[in-house]
Order: structure tokens, then C-alpha cells, then sequence
């Protein structure tokens, strides 16, 4: 994959940084002039995956989260967001609607559906201790044209 | 605060505005669930005309207020949630078990700004 431009951004896994992380991808794709509705997409996965690293990753220990941007050719963003925390033992049970292992904290089970709806690719790689890593992709339609 | 409380006779109106996130809903679900306690209403409207960012943390404010009103025999409406926002509810299958009412003009279906109509 041919990079185009490539920030990281690295911050401390507390609840407060959910809204910084969907403030920096915004400010990231401004670049590509995405509509109000390709931004929403993204800003709700981004959402969903720090969400999860925060709630879920650091849920007994401290730790930071990276959010890697990447703007591809033909208009493609490609995200990841990764966590040191406990990982997950079994992602495919993670990844079904509606499972929570936060129910206490009224955790609705749809971050990776919302991430898989919202995207066009995502991918999960976790381990027990080893943290957890998401990859997603979605491809923004082409500019409308414009008088120059 | 992100959330304004309003009540007529047994309806209490819990007018949402801002981001709704992980962080934010917390204190949100608070503030309604001291009210609903307090006033046992047999409806309970969530207003989202005002709220400019939802994941699925509202979904879980949504589902969690439902059966707290569930449980005191009353319903909630779901009111005027911005098309994005409702993209995140329909997902959720939400639909279903809460009313959804749209009376503003600007929250109808496919009016998405200048980013044209859903995909969903």
C-alpha cells in the first residue's frame, strides 16, 4: 500500500481522550474534504475503537492507546488503533452483536458492529496480555467537481 | 450540563445535547435516572435534536433507560435524532423496542446536510 500522508497519535487510555481521538481524526481527514456523513462514519468507529481499548483493554491497568492514521491512494483511509492492555481470549465472541463484558457500565455490545457497519474492512488482532489491535479501512468517494 | 429536564404532568422530556460518548453518558444517565426516581413518569422522552455526535454509548443510555421505565411501567420515546444518530439506533435494532418520533423538519430522513442522502 502506497502511503500518502501517515500521523500517529499516542495518548494515555482515560475516558477524557475519547473525544480528543475523534477530534484528531477529524482535523487528520480534513485534508481529504471528506462529506459531513463519511466524517460521521469515521468519527463513530474511532469512537467505538478507543472506546473499547479504554473501557475494555485498561480495565485493571493504565496504559496508552494509538491511534495510527494513514491516508492510501484513491482517497482510502486506514486507521489503528492499538492497546497494550488484557487483549481479548475469544475475538469472535467479542465481535457478536449485542456481547458485553461491561454491562455494569451500560455497554451496549456494538462497537464492532458499529466499526464493521461504519467502515468498508476491519480487522481484529488480540491475545490474552498482549493487547489488542484494530485495523479498519473505508475508501471515500471522489470530489465533486469544482470551478477552479 | 449535557442534558436538560423538563416535565409535563407524568411525561418527563430529557433534552440531550453535544457529544454522547462513553465519557459523557455517565453523568447523563445519572441526572435522568434521579429524576425518573423521583418523579415515576410514565413516559419518558430522550430529545437528541441537540446532540451533534452519538456512538454506541447512547445506544446503551437508550436501552438502559428502557428498562428502567420498563420496570415502573412506563415507555420511552426516542425524539428527533439527527440522521447519523439515527443510522447508530437502527443498527442497534432499537427500533423495536423504543418509539421514535421526528417532529422537526431537519431531522427527516435523508437530509443529511451537504453530504447528501444514507447509505443504510
Amino acid at each position: 500500500m502506497k502511503v500518502v500522508n501517515a500521523v500517529k497519535f499516542i495518548f494515555p487510555g482515560i475516558s477524557e481522550n475519547e473525544r480528543t481521538a475523534r477530534a484528531v481524526v477529524s482535523a487528520f481527514l480534513v485534508q481529504l474534504d471528506p462529506t459531513v456523513e463519511e466524517l460521521a462514519d469515521i468519527r463513530t468507529a474511532v469512537s467505538e475503537a478507543v472506546t473499547n481499548a479504554i473501557v475494555h483493554g485498561y480495565r485493571k491497568s493504565r496504559g496508552d492507546v494509538e491511534l495510527h492514521m494513514k491516508l492510501l491512494e484513491d482517497r482510502e483511509v486506514y486507521l489503528r488503533i492499538k492497546d497494550h492492555g488484557c487483549g481479548i481470549a475469544d475475538i469472535t465472541q467479542a465481535m457478536q452483536p449485542l456481547f458485553t463484558t461491561a454491562p455494569e457500565e451500560e455497554r451496549a455490545g456494538l462497537g464492532f458492529a458499529v466499526m464493521e457497519s461504519f467502515m468498508d474492512k476491519l480487522q481484529v488482532k488480540s491475545a490474552p496480555e498482549k493487547g489488542t489491535t484494530v485495523t479498519m479501512r473505508k475508501k471515500l468517494g471522489s470530489l465533486p467537481c469544482r470551478v477552479k | 450540563m449535557a442534558v436538560e429536564l423538563q416535565t409535563q404532568e407524568k411525561t418527563l422530556i430529557a433534552i440531550l445535547s453535544g457529544e454522547i460518548d462513553h465519557h459523557c453518558a455517565q453523568p447523563m444517565r445519572a441526572e435522568i435516572d434521579a429524576k425518573i426516581d423521583d418523579l415515576q413518569p410514565s413516559v419518558l422522552v430522550l430529545d437528541f435534536a441537540g446532540v451533534t455526535f452519538m456512538d454506541s454509548s447512547g445506544i446503551g443510555l437508550i436501552m438502559g433507560r428502557h428498562r428502567t421505565m420498563e420496570a415502573i411501567g412506563g415507555n420511552v420515546i426516542v425524539r428527533d435524532p439527527p440522521p447519523h444518530i439515527r443510522r447508530v439506533i437502527r443498527l442497534s435494532g432499537m427500533e423495536r423496542i423504543a418509539q421514535i418520533q421526528i417532529q422537526k423538519p431537519s431531522c427527516r430522513e435523508g437530509d443529511f446536510g451537504i453530504g447528501g442522502g444514507e447509505n443504510a
